[in-house]
C-alpha cells in the first residue's frame, strides 16, 4: 500500500516540480509586488488608491478563470489571433511557464498588500536618521526599509507557497504535473480515503517544514521605536518625470496581465456567447456576501489574540499556537469539510448544513490568511505604550483596548479585504458544508465552466470581480 | 457617518443567517452532483407542477458521496443524483439507499439501472473520438480506441486520466478485453505521447487551438461549444461497433433509505423519467435518453442506433474504480 502511493518515483519527480514552481512564483511576485506596493504607498503618484485596488484584484479571481483566461489568448482561433489577424499561430501557454504565470497573477496580491500594510506603518525615524547620516535613499530602502518589512515578506511567502502547493485548478489547465495533482485526483475520484489522507500528510509535512523555516527566520525581530518620541507622518517620495513614467509603465504592464486579461476574456465569453444577466446573480450575491462579510471579520478579529501571543509573549507554546492555524490551512479542504461533518452530526446534530457552521468552517480554515497582516502591524506597535497605559491605571484589558488595538487597524481592515477576496472564490467547503438551497457567485461560475458554458458563467465572474473591488475601495478608503 | 453605515451594515451581516429561516410546507433535500447549469430548469419546473420546494446541494459527485457515507443514517438528503454509476454503486454498497418501486424500475431499460433496483440511470453520456476536421480527414479517422497508439498519432491525442468518466471507459476496456490488454493500450498510449488534460472542456479547447487533432471527451461538451458557435473548427464520430471507445455512462439517482420524505422523493424520480424530462435532457442537455418515445436531437445518434455501436457489458459490474485507479498508478498515468 505504502509502497504504491507514498515511495514512488513519481512522487519524487511531484515534489520537484512543486518546488520550482513554489520558488518560481516567490521570486516573480517579489520582483512584481515590491515595487508595486512602494509605489502605492511612498511615492506622491497619482492615483494610488485607484492602483491599489487594481493590484489586489486578481485576488478575486478564481486560479482557473485565470488559467481559462490565459489559455484563451493563444491558440488557433485564440483571442489573439482573433483580434490580430496577422500574428497567425500565437503558441498557448502552457507547462511550467503557463502555471508560473497564473499563479503569479493570482497570488502576488497577498504580498502586495502585506507590503503595503507594512510600509505605510513603518516609523519613519528610522528611515530619515539613515538619510542623515549620508545614505541615498536607494540605499536607505535597501538597508533600512527593507529589512524592517521581513515579517510582511515571511507571512505572505507562506501564504503564497501553501496556495501553490495546495493548487490545482491552475496546474491541470496548464498541464503541469505537481504534488497537488496525485492529491487532487485521490480525494476526488476515489471513494477509499486512505491513499488520499497519505499524501495529507506529506504535504503536512511539507508545511511543517516551511513553519519551522519561517520561525527561525522570524527570531528575535524588534521593530517598533525603542527611542523616545512619536512617530510622526511619512513624507512621500516625489517622482520625477522619468520615474513618473516608468511607474505608470510599471503599473500598467502588471494590471494589464493580472487584471485587464483575465477581465476582457470574461467579457469576450460574455459577448460572443450571448451570456446574461438574471435573477440568479442576486441570489449568488446575497449568498456569498452572507458568508464572505462575517467570515473576513471574524477571521480579523479571532486573529489578534493569536498574533498577540507569539509577538508579545514568544515562547515555543506560543509559537504552536501561532502557527497551527497555519497547519489548519494547509489541510486539503475537503479532508478538513469531511471532518467537520464528522464532528458536526456526533455532536450538535441539529446545527448541521446551517450557514453558522459553514461561517465557523470557513473561519478556520481562513484564519491563517489573517494573521500575517495583523502581526505586522504589531511588530511595529511599541509594547511601551500599554505599559505607559497600565502605569497611569488601566487594567490589562483597557490598556489593549485604548492604545493597542487602534494601532492594529491598519493590519486588520488588510486581513478582512484578504479573507474577503478568498471567500468570494471559495468552492470545497460551501460544496459540503452549505445549507441545501444555498448558492453563491462562486458557485455559478464553477458550474457553468465546468460544463463548458462560459457564456452564461461570465456574468457571475464579473459580479465576483465588481464586488470585490468594491469592497477594496471601502477598505482602502478607512485605511490611511 | 461613513463608518456608522459600515458597521450597521457588517452588523445585519453577521446577523443574516441566524435571522433567515422559514420552511415550506413539502420540502426535498437534494444532493446533486450533477450541475446546477445543467438541472436547474428541470426542478424548478419540478416545483412548479407539484408545488414541492426542493432544497439542492450541488457539488462534486465523489465529494457528495463521501459526505452520504460520513452522514451515514444522519444524512438531511432524500436523493443523490449522481454524475455517474461509480458512485451510486459505491453509495449502494455501503447500504444507505432504498429500494425503488418495480413499476419504476420498469420504465428504464435494465442496462440502464442498478440490477439490485437501488438507483436508476435518469440519462446517458457517451465517449466519443473528437477530431479536428481540418487536420484530420473522415478517411484517416481510425476505426479503433486501439489503433490510437499508431506511429501516426504520436503527440496528437489529447485524454483526459483523471477524469471520472474516463475511468468509468478504462474499467469497462478492462472487463470487455481484459487486464493485460487494457495495461499494454495504457502503456502505448503512454509512449505515443498522449497529452493529459484536466478534463473534457479543455480538451475540445485543445483540438480548436490547434494542440492535438484528436481527443476522448464525452459527446456533449462539443455540442455545447457549438451552440455558442456554430463555426466552432471540431467534429466528433464513433468507433466502430462494439468498440471499448465507445462506452455510454449514465447519469442516475437513488434514494436515501434514512429519509423520512421517501414519498416526495419518489415523486421526483417518477418526474426524471417522464417524456417532458426526457426530453429536457435530449434537447437541452444533449444527453441521450433512457426511456422510449423522446424525440431525438437532430446533433444526437438516435438511442435504437447508439444501442447497436456500444460494447456489451452491464453497467452493475463498472464499481470496480479502486482496480481502475491502481492501474492507472501502476503504468503512471495518475
Amino acid at each position: 500500500m505504502l509502497s504504491g502511493i507514498v515511495f514512488r518515483w513519481r512522487n519524487a519527480q511531484f515534489f520537484l516540480n512543486t518546488l520550482l514552481l513554489v520558488l518560481g512564483v516567490l521570486t516573480l511576485d517579489i520582483l512584481l509586488a515590491t515595487p508595486a506596493a512602494w509605489l502605492t504607498s511612498r511615492t506622491n503618484l497619482r492615483g494610488r488608491r485607484f492602483w491599489t485596488v487594481l493590484c489586489v484584484l486578481p485576488l478575486a479571481i478564481p486560479g482557473y478563470v485565470m488559467a481559462y483566461a490565459l489559455l484563451a489568448l493563444g491558440g488557433n482561433n485564440g483571442i489573439v489571433t482573433q483580434f490580430f489577424p496577422f500574428l497567425s499561430r500565437v503558441p498557448r501557454l502552457s507547462g511550467y511557464w503557463g502555471a508560473l504565470l497564473a499563479l503569479t497573477a493570482y497570488t502576488s496580491p497577498y504580498l502586495f498588500l502585506n507590503l503595503r500594510s507594512a510600509l505605510l506603518g513603518l516609523d519613519p525615524g528610522l528611515e530619515e536618521a539613515a538619510r542623515s547620516l549620508g545614505y541615498r535613499y536607494r540605499e536607505a530602502f535597501c538597508h533600512v526599509i527593507l529589512p524592517q518589512l521581513r515579517p510582511a515578506f515571511y507571512a505572505s511567502g507562506l501564504l503564497i507557497s501553501l496556495h501553490v502547493l495546495g493548487d490545482f485548478g491552475v496546474v491541470s489547465l496548464m498541464r503541469y504535473e505537481s504534488f497537488s495533482y496525485a492529491l487532487y485526483t485521490e480525494y476526488l475520484l476515489s471513494f477509499e480515503h486512505i491513499s488520499a489522507a497519505w499524501l495529507a500528510l506529506m504535504l503536512l509535512a511539507f508545511t511543517a517544514s516551511l513553519l519551522y523555516l519561517e520561525a527561525r527566520l522570524l527570531k528575535r525581530v524588534t521593530l517598533h521605536r525603542a527611542g523616545r518620541g512619536v512617530a510622526h507622518h511619512l513624507s512621500l517620495v516625489p517622482l520625477g518625470g522619468t520615474g513618473r513614467a516608468i511607474a505608470y509603465f510599471f503599473l500598467i504592464s502588471l494590471t494589464f496581465v493580472t487584471v485587464a486579461v483575465p477581465i476582457g476574456s470574461v467579457l469576450f465569453w460574455m459577448v460572443s456567447g450571448g451570456g446574461e444577466i438574471n435573477a440568479g446573480l442576486i441570489k449568488g450575491l446575497i449568498g456569498s456576501l452572507s458568508v464572505a462579510t462575517p467570515t473576513s471579520v471574524l477571521c480579523a478579529f479571532l486573529a489578534v489574540p493569536f498574533a498577540y501571543v507569539s509577538v508579545r509573549y514568544p515562547s515555543r507554546v506560543s509559537d504552536a499556537l501561532g502557527r497551527a492555524a497555519y497547519i489548519v490551512y494547509a489541510i486539503p479542504p475537503l479532508a478538513f469539510a469531511l471532518s467537520l461533518i464528522f464532528c458536526v452530526l456526533h455532536s450538535v446534530p441539529f446545527i448541521y448544513k446551517t450557514l453558522p457552521v459553514l461561517i465557523y468552517a470557513c473561519t478556520l480554515h481562513f484564519l491563517a490568511e489573517a494573521i500575517g497582516p495583523v502581526r505586522s502591524s504589531l511588530y511595529q506597535a511599541s509594547p511601551h505604550l500599554e505599559e505607559a497605559a497600565r502605569s497611569l491605571g488601566c487594567s490589562p484589558m483597557q490598556a489593549f483596548f485604548r492604545t493597542l488595538l487602534p494601532l492594529l487597524s491598519r493590519g486588520m481592515l488588510t486581513a478582512t479585504a484578504l479573507v474577503f477576496l478568498a471567500m468570494m472564490k471559495e468552492l470545497p467547503l460551501t460544496f459540503l458544508l452549505s445549507p441545501a438551497g444555498y448558492e453563491t457567485l462562486a458557485l455559478n461560475v464553477w458550474s457553468y465552466t465546468t460544463e463548458a458554458m462560459f457564456a452564461e458563467g461570465a456574468p457571475y465572474a464579473l459580479a465576483i470581480l465588481l464586488i470585490s473591488a468594491a469592497f477594496v475601495s471601502v477598505l482602502i478608503h478607512r485605511q490611511r | 457617518m461613513f463608518k456608522h453605515a459600515l458597521t450597521y451594515v457588517l452588523t445585519a451581516l453577521l446577523l443574516f443567517p441566524i435571522i433567515r429561516n422559514g420552511d415550506a410546507a413539502e420540502e426535498l433535500t437534494l444532493y446533486s452532483g450533477r450541475s446546477k447549469s445543467l438541472v436547474e430548469p428541470i426542478i424548478q419546473q419540478f416545483e412548479q407542477e407539484t408545488g414541492v420546494t426542493v432544497k439542492v446541494n450541488y457539488g462534486n459527485t465523489t465529494q457528495l458521496a463521501a459526505a452520504l457515507m460520513t452522514e451515514g443514517e444522519k444524512s438531511p438528503a432524500a436523493l443523490f443524483w449522481a454524475q455517474d454509476a461509480g458512485a451510486l454503486g459505491a453509495v449502494s454498497k455501503k447500504g444507505l439507499f432504498a429500494k425503488l418501486p418495480d413499476a419504476l424500475q420498469a420504465k428504464v431499460p435494465a442496462n440502464f439501472r442498478d440490477a439490485d433496483g437501488f438507483w436508476v440511470a435518469t440519462s446517458g453520456r457517451a465517449r466519443v473520438l473528437a477530431y479536428s476536421p481540418e487536420r484530420v480527414t473522415t478517411k484517416q479517422l481510425p476505426e479503433s480506441v486501439f489503433a490510437l497508439t499508431q506511429p501516426m498519432w504520436k503527440d496528437k491525442v489529447g485524454w483526459a486520466p483523471h477524469n471520472a468518466s474516463f475511468q468509468a471507459f478504462v474499467t469497462a476496456m478492462r472487463m470487455q478485453v481484459g487486464e493485460e490488454r487494457t495495461e499494454e493500450w495504457l502503456r502505448g498510449m503512454k509512449a505515443n505521447g498522449a497529452k493529459t488534460y484536466a478534463k473534457n472542456t479543455p480538451i475540445i479547447e485543445a483540438l480548436a487551438a490547434g494542440e492535438i487533432d484528436l481527443g476522448l471527451p464525452n459527446h456533449y461538451y462539443l455540442l455545447r461549444f457549438k451552440k455558442s458557435n456554430s463555426n466552432f473548427l471540431v467534429a466528433q464520430t464513433f468507433f466502430k461497433a462494439n468498440d471499448p471507445g465507445n462506452l455510454v455512462n449514465i447519469a442516475g439517482i437513488g434514494m436515501l433509505k434514512s429519509s423520512k420524505n421517501q414519498e416526495t422523493a419518489l415523486k421526483f424520480v417518477t418526474f426524471l423519467l417522464s417524456a417532458k424530462a426526457q426530453q429536457f435532457f435530449v434537447s437541452e442537455v444533449f444527453e441521450y435518453p433512457v426511456t422510449e418515445g423522446v424525440i431525438p436531437n437532430a446533433n444526437l445518434v438516435p438511442l435504437s442506433e447508439l444501442l447497436k455501436l456500444v460494447p456489451t457489458f452491464n453497467l452493475n459490474e463498472m464499481a470496480d474504480l479502486e482496480g481502475t485507479l491502481a492501474l492507472l498508478r501502476k503504468v503512471g498515468i495518475l
